[in-house]
C-alpha cells in the first residue's frame, strides 16, 4: 500500500521526471543549474578573494574593467570604465613624464577613470526611498526588524545611478579595521594614503568611535566629477590595471553600509557579506551556502552590454560568436545547489541536471580516454549524451620547493646546486601526473605557465638542466645524469664524501590518509632512485605553515594560482624581498639572487615587449640554474558541458562569465525526460516479493496458532 | 521527581565547564590564536600586521585561560576563555568568527535535519521492534537463522556502501527518486524518502539483533510460560507481556540517541545534500572557527544530559515499580 502511494505520489510530479532534484514550482526558462562544494565565506568586495566566492561576486559587482572573453593572451577592457586608463607619470618634481620614462623617475602614477553614465544598481532595500527622499530602512525600530530575517524580507527597494564616488568609498573600505581586506597590505604599499588612512581607521576602531568614511578623506584617491575619479599609485605599478578588474575594486555605495551597520539587522546576519549589492548582471536573492545559491538577472542591468563580436579565429569555427553584438546576460536565473560529496553531483550531471561539470578521480576513466596522440577524448558513452569536453591549462604552478635557507638542501654554492638539480631530474613529473593525476598537466620547465606572457613553448622553453630535446620533444635528462650531478655535490652513491654518512633530506607535508600514501611512497622512491633516503614528515596544517613562516622545512609542495596574467605575478613568487622566513613574503623557497632581484625590479615595470621577454629568459635561466624549485607542473582542466549550455570557453582572468552563458532550456527539458525515464517494475516486484513473504509468515503462524497438541 | 530532576540539572553544571575546558584546551593545542586568524584572513598576502588587527578585533589577542598582565578578577575575565566561553550558560552562543549569529544558524539548519532524523528513528524503532520479535516467533527455525544471516550481513556494510547503491539503484538505474538534494516544504518527503529508507535498512541489523537477545531472555520466563498457558495468542504474548518487559533497555538505548536526531547525521547529510547541522561542527573544525566549535559542543552536551534525564524518567513510565528519589 505505501509503495502504491509513493509511486503515485511521485508519478503526480507533474511533467518533471520523478527524480528532478528542484522543487517542482521552477518556471522552465533560461535557468543555469551549477553546483559548488566548498560554501563561500565571504560575499563583500573587501574581502572575498577565494575562488569559491568570485563565483558569485564576480557576477554581481562590476569593478570598471574586465577581461575580453574570448581573446588570447588575456586583454582587458572596459565593463564600467569608458575608456581604459593609461597612467599618468609624474616625476618627484611634480612635473608629467612622457610614456619613455624610466620607473625610477616615476614618483606616482595616477590612474583616471571616467565611467559610463546611466549605470544603475539592483533593486536593494539599502536604496529605497519614501515619497519625501529619506531612505525607508536606515532607521529601523525593533518593531520594524520583528519579522526581518532575510534581505527579501523588506517590501520596497530603490536604485540609483552608480557614480564615481562609490569607486572612491569601496577603495577606502579595504582599509576598515572591521572588514580586514586580505589586500591591505599589499595595497598600502602602492595606493598613496592607504597606509595612514588605515593607521587613522585603526585608532577610531580602538577608541571605539564610529567609522563613517564619506567623512574622512584618501589623499590618493579622489572623485573628480559625478563619473569621474583617480587613484594615485606611489611609482610605477604597471599591473594595478588588474587590479582593476577584480571585485575589489568594484563600487559600493555608502548607502549600504549605513544600511548594514545597523545593529538589529547584524544581529539577524542580514550583512553586505551576506547579501551584496551591486550593478552586475546579476543579482544574489538566496543565499544559504547550506543548501543552494540563487541569482537572478539584475532588472535594473544596462542594455548596452553586448556579446564580444571579436575573438580567437577557432572561436568561430566553434560557435562561439554566433551571440555576437546580442545584449547580455542570456540567463535568468542561476541555480547554485550544495554537493559535498563528487559521486553524487557526476551522477545529476549526467542525469541533466547539472549544466556543467567538471571530472573527478573516480569518474575520469569513464569520461575520457586517452587518443594515440595523446590527446584527451571523451568515452563513447559520454559522447552519445551530446556532452563536450573542453581543456585548459590553468594559470598555476604547482612546484617541490627547496627551503634555500636550509644547511643541507639550501645555498648557492655549486655543490647545493648540483645536489637540487640530481632531485629535479629524479622527481619524475611526467610520471606523477601520469599516476596522480590521470595525466590532467603537463611538466613545468620555469616558473611562468602557459598563456602568460614570458612562458617560452617546446624548444624554446625547454629546462635544459633536467630535460634534453629528442625527437622534437623534451625528454627527462636519465637518472645516471642525476647520479653524476649527486656525486659532483658530495653524495656519491647517496653518501657524503666528508662523512660517509648517508644523505637524508626531509620533505613536510600536510596530506595524510591512503592517496597521500601513495604519493608518498612515489616520492621515496623518486629519491631512492639516486640512492638519497628521504624522510617524511606529516604535520597538521598549521604547524606546517609555521615552520613555512619560520623557514625550518627543507623540501615541501607548493602551489600558485595567477591573481592576474603578467609574468611579475609568477617571478615575484622568487625575489628575495619577498622571502617567506625574513620578509613573510610570497617566496616560499626564501630564494635569493641578487642579479635575478635586479632583473625582477627591472622587468616589472616593463610592458610587454620583446625586450622584457629577454630579461624574463634571463631571469628564467638564473632560477633554471638555481634551482629553488623542482618545477613541478601546471594543472589543465577538464571541463564537461552539456549541449545545451553555450557559449563556453574557458577563460582563467574573468570572474564575470556568467553573463556570456547561454542555455538551450527547451533542448535540456526535452533530454532530461528522454533521461530519466522511470523504471516501475522492479518495485512492483520488490512490493510482490514483500506481499508473498507477509502472506507466507501469516500464513504459517496461523497454522502454529491453530496447531493441535496431540496429547 | 522533582526535586530529583532539579538535582540532576545542579550536577550538570560541573559537567558542562569541564566540557567547556576540554574543548577549549584541546582546540588551543591545536590551534594557535595565530592561526585561527591566518585561517580567516586566506593564505595570499596576509601580513603579520593583518593579524594582530584580526586577533584584536576578535577577542584573540588576550591570554588563553590566565591574564598575568591584569589584576584581581581581571585575570581570570580577561582571557579568551572568559570571554568566549562564559555567555554560553545564558545560552547565548554569541557570534562566530566570521560574523554570523550562531544561534540563528543552529535554529536555521536543525530543522532539515530533524526532518531527516526523526522519520529514520521512529521508523527504524518501528521496524527493528517488529523484525525482532518476528525472529523470536520463530525462533529456532530456519526462518530465524536466515533472519539472523540476514542481519549480520547488514552489519557487516558500511552504511556508505549502502548509500552510494542506493543512490545508484533508486536514483540513477530506476531513476524513481532524486540522487540528493533537498526543497523546503511538503515537497521535502521526495527528497528525504531515500535517506529515511536507506537509514532504516543500514541501522537494522544491529539493532534488531540487539532487541531479539532482550526479547528472547524474556520469552522464557515464568510470567511468559503463565501467559501462554492462559490461552493467549503469541502475538499477544510477545507484543503484550515480551516487549513491555524488555522495554527499559530499548528505552536506555532509545532515548540517548535523540541527540542525535538534533544534531544530525554527517554521511547523510553530505551524500543527500542536507542542509543539515551534521556537518556544521565538522565545518567548523575545518574552517578553525572556536566560536561554532564551543557552541556546538556545549549544545550537545546539555541535549545529552537532557536526553540522559528524560530517559530516567522514562523509566518510571515503563516499569511502575521504579521509583526516582
Amino acid at each position: 500500500m505505501c509503495s502504491v502511494i509513493i509511486i503515485g505520489l511521485l508519478a503526480g510530479c507533474g511533467d518533471r521526471p520523478w527524480n528532478y532534484p528542484y522543487g517542482f514550482d521552477l518556471p522552465e526558462k533560461n535557468l543555469f543549474f551549477g553546483s559548488f562544494s566548498e560554501r563561500p565565506k565571504h560575499l563583500d568586495p573587501a574581502v572575498s578573494y577565494s575562488a569559491s566566492e568570485v563565483v558569485f561576486t564576480g557576477q554581481i559587482y562590476e569593478p570598471p574593467l574586465q577581461y575580453h572573453y574570448l581573446k588570447r593572451p588575456y586583454e582587458l577592457e572596459t565593463l564600467t570604465a569608458e575608456v581604459l586608463p593609461q597612467p599618468i607619470w609624474y616625476d618627484s618634481a611634480g612635473d608629467l613624464l612622457d610614456s619613455h620614462a624610466s620607473p625610477d623617475q616615476v614618483m606616482k602614477s595616477v590612474y583616471r577613470i571616467k565611467i559610463k553614465p546611466g549605470i544603475y544598481y539592483q533593486p536593494h532595500p539599502a536604496l529605497a526611498k519614501d515619497s519625501s527622499g529619506n531612505f525607508l530602512y536606515h532607521q529601523l525600530t525593533d518593531d520594524e526588524l520583528k519579522d526581518i530575517y532575510a534581505i527579501a524580507d523588506f517590501e520596497v527597494t530603490g536604485s540609483r545611478e552608480l557614480v564615481a564616488a562609490d569607486y572612491v568609498h569601496q577603495i577606502k573600505r579595504l582599509a576598515h579595521p572591521k572588514l580586514h581586506s586580505p589586500i591591505l597590505g599589499l595595497m598600502s604599499a602602492y595606493i598613496e594614503g592607504l597606509a595612514e588612512l588605515s593607521e587613522e581607521l585603526n585608532t577610531k576602531h580602538e577608541q571605539g568611535e564610529q567609522i563613517d568614511l564619506t567623512q574622512i578623506q584618501l589623499s590618493g584617491v579622489r572623485e573628480l566629477d559625478r563619473y569621474t575619479y583617480e587613484i594615485t599609485i606611489k611609482g610605477k605599478y604597471p599591473q594595478f590595471a588588474y587590479w582593476l578588474a577584480m571585485p575589489f575594486f568594484a563600487p559600493m555605495p555608502p548607502e549600504a553600509d549605513r544600511f548594514y551597520d545597523q545593529p538589529g539587522l547584524t544581529e539577524k546576519n542580514v550583512s553586505l557579506d551576506w547579501y551584496p549589492i551591486g550593478t552586475g548582471p546579476f543579482m544574489l536573492v538566496e543565499n544559504n551556502p547550506n543548501r543552494r545559491m540563487v541569482m537572478v538577472r539584475n532588472p535594473n542591468y544596462r542594455t548596452d552590454d553586448f556579446y564580444p563580436a571579436e575573438g580567437l579565429p577557432e572561436d568561430k569555427e566553434n560557435g562561439l560568436l554566433q551571440d555576437a553584438g546580442k545584449p547580455m546576460p542570456f540567463i535568468e536565473q542561476a541555480i547554485y545547489s550544495r554537493e559535498v560529496e563528487a559521486i553524487p553531483t557526476w551522477n545529476k550531471f549526467l542525469q541533466g541536471y547539472y549544466d556543467t561539470s567538471g571530472v573527478s578521480s573516480e569518474s575520469f576513466d569513464q569520461v575520457v580516454q586517452f587518443g594515440s596522440t595523446g590527446d584527451a577524448v571523451l568515452t563513447e558513452e559520454i559522447q552519445q549524451k551530446g556532452i563536450r569536453l573542453v581543456t585548459s591549462v590553468a594559470a598555476t604552478s604547482f612546484y617541490t620547493g627547496f627551503n634555500m635557507l636550509d644547511p643541507v638542501i639550501g645555498g648557492y654554492s655549486e655543490e647545493a646546486k648540483k645536489l637540487r638539480r640530481a632531485v629535479s631530474i629524479a622527481m619524475d613529473y611526467e610520471e606523477y601526473i601520469s599516476i596522480f593525476r590521470n595525466g590532467r598537466g603537463i611538466p613545468s620547465h620555469g616558473p611562468i605557465p602557459p598563456g602568460i606572457f614570458g612562458y617560452l613553448p617546446e624548444r624554446l622553453g625547454i629546462n635544459s638542466f633536467v630535460y634534453r630535446w629528442q625527437h622534437g620533444e623534451a625528454v627527462r635528462q636519465p637518472v645516471a645524469e642525476a647520479k653524476r650531478l649527486l656525486a659532483e655535490a658530495g653524495y656519491p652513491g647517496g653518501r657524503s664524501r666528508k662523512t660517509g654518512e648517508p644523505l637524508i633530506l626531509y620533505f613536510d607535508v600536510t596530506a595524510t590518509g591512503p592517496d597521500a600514501k601513495a604519493w608518498l611512497d612515489w616520492l621515496r622512491k623518486q629519491f631512492q632512485k639516486i640512492d638519497i633516503q628521504l624522510v617524511t614528515r606529516t604535520t597538521d596544517y598549521n604547524r606546517f605553515q609555521d615552520k613555512m613562516r619560520k623557514g625550518t622545512a627543507q623540501i615541501f609542495q607548493w602551489g600558485w594560482n595567477a591573481d592576474y596574467p603578467d609574468p611579475e605575478n609568477f617571478l615575484f613568487l622568487l625575489y628575495g624581498p619577498n622571502g617567506k622566513a625574513q620578509y613573510q613574503g610570497e617566496n616560499a623557497a626564501n630564494y635569493a639572487n641578487a642579479q635575478f632581484d635586479r632583473l625582477f625590479e627591472q622587468m616589472r615595470y616593463m610592458d610587454n615587449s620583446p625586450e622584457r621577454q629577454q630579461i624574463i629568459n634571463e631571469m628564467v635561466a638564473i632560477v633554471r640554474e638555481d634551482a629553488p624549485w623542482v618545477w613541478g607542473f601546471h594543472p589543465t582542466d577538464f571541463g564537461l558541458y552539456h549541449q545545451w549550455y553555450q557559449n563556453a570557453k574557458p577563460n582563467l582572468m574573468a570572474n564575470n562569465t556568467l553573463k556570456y552563458k547561454r542555455i538551450d532550456a527547451e533542448l535540456r527539458t526535452q533530454l532530461q525526460a528522454e533521461w530519466n525515464r522511470p523504471k516501475i517494475w522492479p518495485v512492483i516486484l520488490v512490493v510482490l516479493l514483500i506481499l508473498s513473504a507477509v502472506f507466507a509468515v501469516v500464513w504459517i503462524y496461523r497454522q502454529r496458532e491453530h496447531r493441535r497438541i496431540e496429547l | 521527581m522533582i526535586q530529583y530532576i532539579i538535582r540532576r540539572l545542579f550536577y550538570s553544571i560541573p559537567i558542562l565547564i569541564g566540557v567547556n575546558l576540554i574543548t577549549f584546551a584541546i582546540f588551543f593545542l591545536v590551534n594557535s590564536p595565530d592561526d585561527v586568524a591566518r585561517m580567516h584572513l586566506g593564505t595570499k598576502y596576509v601580513t603579520p600586521e593583518a593579524v594582530e588587527r584580526w586577533k584584536q578585533d576578535h577577542g584573540y589577542h588576550l591570554p588563553l585561560v590566565y591574564n598575568q598582565s591584569a589584576s584581581g578578577v581581571s585575570r581570570v575575565t580577561e582571557t579568551i576563555f572568559y570571554h568566549k566561553s562564559f555567555r554560553l550558560f545564558l545560552f547565548d552562543f554569541g557570534r562566530s568568527d566570521s560574523g554570523r549569529d550562531i544561534g540563528h544558524d543552529v535554529r536555521q539548519r536543525m530543522w532539515p535535519s530533524l526532518a531527516i532524523m526523526i522519520p529514520m528513528f521512529l521508523g527504524g524503532l518501528i521496524v527493528n521492534i517488529a523484525f525482532a520479535l518476528f525472529m523470536v516467533f520463530f525462533r529456532g527455525t530456519k526462518i530465524d537463522f536466515y533472519a539472523v544471516v540476514f542481519c549480520v550481513l547488514i552489519m557487516s556494510i558500511s552504511t556508505l556502501f549502502f548509500v552510494i547503491f542506493a543512490q545508484y539503484l533508486f536514483g540513477k538505474l530506476f531513476q524513481m527518486v532524486p540522487i540528493s538534494g533537498f526543497v523546503s516544504g511538503w515537497s521535502m518527503w521526495k527528497f528525504l524518502l531515500l535517506p529515511v529508507v536507506v537509514g532504516i535498512v543500514a541501522g537494522m541489523g544491529g539493532t534488531s539483533r540487539w532487541y531479539r537477545t532482550l526479547f528472547l531472555e524474556e520469552v522464557n520466563k515464568d510470567y511468559v510460560r503463565t501467559a501462554r498457558a492462559k490461552g493467549m495468542s503469541e502475538a499477544r504474548v510477545l507484543f503484550g507481556h515480551v516487549f513491555r518487559n524488555a522495554l527499559i533497555p530499548i528505552l536506555t538505548g532509545t532515548v540517548v540517541v535523540i541527540p542525535m536526531l538534533f544534531m544530525g547525521s554527517l554521511i547523510f547529510e553530505s551524500f543527500f545534500a542536507i542542509p543539515g547541522l551534521g556537518s556544521y561542527t565538522i565545518e567548523a573544525i575545518q574552517r578553525q572557527d572556536f566560536a561554532i566549535v564551543r557552541s556546538m559542543v556545549f549544545l550537545g552536551s546539555v541535549i545529552y544530559i537532557v536526553a540522559l534525564l528524560a530517559t530516567d524518567i522514562t523509566y518510571t513510565w515503563a516499569d511502575p515499580r521504579i521509583r526516582l528519589s
